[in-house]
């Protein structure tokens, strides 16, 4: 009987976890923009989605496959690198190497089978807090569409 | 706490007679003192192995097995660094990672059970394959491979289209897994005997689904780890492996495959995991002599002699290992061939870095191939 009950419980435990999807994003920063569009976004107040954690680099072309491979291993559902605009590079073409180290990433996620949409590559000026924003904003809802990552802990026991 | 015991009796390290035969032979001591194999052995059975343990410079070693085969006293040097490294593991101790880990990631995340990869996107439409049938074709990490070193310009995936092309040739429909996973391999020489175990259940359920009664392998390390390691390391494995030298050799004795011209001057690279390893020798050269035209120069070391292209398994790649590609190369280049061919996508990765030294790039730039991409070009 108790044994019966417990994995009844343990169903709906499942259930309702599976309808509380919270995503788990990782977002990286760099240092001179868009972690200070983050910032931005603080001290104006704005109200945004929490389910994410930023990792700030120094350049956005510091973020190589292996940092993005990581976070996928570790369980995250998507991963945003995040740099100043074309032109506005701190280290004048620190950006430019990330897009060519992103298509990389991108292949190589594309191999292992996860969705293209679980990466994001985008630029966040300093003075673009709304922008942070509505970005992280968009990223959740469309992470929370797509469901919880294969690799990660919530995929693996549905 | 390790036990000492068995690893000295499965490695006969008691045996050591302080020779230093492995050390003089060592491609890493060769151009780094700080490497000595027969001081690790001495350390570990003089009472220091907890010292040992914690040494970065364990893993440094290639676990090449130059030094298996001159010890006198046959003690079984890769085998001891295999389990001296799963012990240091355990204690936490890891390699310093090359490319920042991403390798190491991918074979991880591999481990998963809930995965559906996109890995046979590569296949050119002309070629057939089934997913059931008598034979796999294992294709390992080469698309992954393909999609990493793009800045090397090297083409792993030459590599698998050129089996497939050959199998193709000789009317055979090979099986393609969709879910195959990574061997595994580094993952076990790096100590992390866990998820090998995954990696390696993954891939026999995947195989046995097939209903395959053979396995290809055009890598020498997955030939290695499916012949020598499933077996030992997991059950429920017991069929037959096969590499793509043995099997063409096997068609080429069989008048199954007829190779037209080519006329140019070779020199052959043996890697570690398929010459000392496996003993496997004589296939490679078989098929590169019966190419008409083909002249096969060997370098002053050869077969089980051969110098290691000088990284194994993702790590502590270093100032040493380059130094060992370039004497590598710089010997085949004074053979006077102009290709160098080499049957493990590794060593083909591995020169090709080496090569984008441009300060020497007169003594060491030789063109590089695949057994398996010469063959398939002069079909």
């Amino acid at each position: 009987m108790t044994e019966k009950k417990t994995t009844a419980k343990k169903k709906t435990a499942k259930k309702t976890e599976k309808q509380k999807f919270v995503p788990k994003i990782v977002a990286f920063a760099c240092n001179w923009c868009s972690y200070a569009g983050a910032d931005n976004a603080g001290v104006n107040r704005i109200q945004y989605s929490p389910h994410f954690r930023v990792i700030r680099t120094m350049c956005s072309g510091r973020v190589k496959p292996a940092f993005v491979l990581k976070a996928f291993e570790m369980g995250a559902d998507g991963v945003l690198v995040s740099g100043c605009h074309f032109g506005d590079c701190h280290y004048i073409f620190g950006n430019y190497r990330a897009v060519e180290l992103f298509e990389k990433t991108k292949k190589l996620v594309h191999l292992l089978g996860l969705e293209d949409e679980r990466l994001r590559l985008e630029w966040v000026s300093a003075a673009e807090g709304i922008r942070w924003a509505e970005l992280i904003n968009e990223f959740v809802d469309q992470i929370t569409r797509l469901g919880p990552s294969p690799l990660s802990e919530n995929g693996k026991k549905s | 706490m390790m036990n000492i015991e068995t690893i000295a009796k499965a490695t006969h390290v008691n045996d050591c007679l302080e020779c230093g035969k492995c050390t003089a032979n060592c491609p890493i001591s060769r151009f780094t003192d700080a490497y000595s194999p027969r001081l690790n052995v001495g350390r570990f059975i003089q009472g220091y192995a907890e010292e040992l343990l914690q040494d970065e410079r364990l893993w440094d070693c290639l676990t090449c097995g130059m030094c298996n085969v001159r010890c006198p006293a046959d003690v079984k040097y890769t085998e001891f660094m295999k389990r001296i490294r799963l012990e240091a593991f355990q204690n936490g101790r890891e390699a310093t990672c090359s490319h920042g880990g991403a390798i190491q990631s991918l074979m991880r995340i591999m481990t998963s059970p809930t995965m559906n990869q996109n890995r046979l996107e590569w296949v050119p439409k002309e070629f057939t394959y089934s997913d059931k049938g008598e034979l796999v074709y294992f294709v390992g990490c080469l698309p992954y491979f393909d999609a990493f070193f793009t800045d090397l310009e090297v083409n792993t995936l030459d590599t698998a289209k050129s089996v497939l092309k050959i199998l193709n040739h000789l009317d055979i429909t090979p099986v393609l897994l969709k879910n195959e996973r990574c061997c595994g391999h580094d993952l076990l020489w790096s100590g992390d005997l866990e998820n090998f175990k995954k990696l390696a259940k993954h891939n026999i359920t995947e195989i046995n689904k097939s209903g395959a009664k053979r396995v290809l392998f055009s890598c020498a390390e997955g030939y290695r780890t499916f012949k020598l390691d499933y077996p030992g390391y997991v059950d429920g494995f017991d069929i037959d492996v096969v590499h793509i030298s043995e099997f063409m050799a096997e068609h080429i004795s069989s008048n199954g495959l007829k190779l037209n011209r080519f006329d140019r001057r070779v020199t052959y690279q043996d890697p570690c995991r398929l010459g000392r390893h496996m003993n496997i020798y004589d296939p490679p050269r078989e098929v590169m002599n019966s190419i008409p035209g083909l002249e096969l120069v060997e370098m002053r070391k050869n077969r089980n002699t051969a110098v290691c292209c000088g990284t194994s398994a993702w790590m502590n790649c270093n100032l040493t290992s380059k130094q060992i590609q370039a004497y590598r190369l710089k010997s085949a280049k004074t053979t006077g061939a102009d290709l160098l061919v080499t049957t493990c996508p590794k060593c083909y990765i591995h020169f090709k870095c080496a090569q984008k030294d441009e300060n020497i790039s007169d003594q060491i730039g030789i063109d590089i191939q695949d057994l398996t991409v010469l063959t398939a070009s002069v079909l």
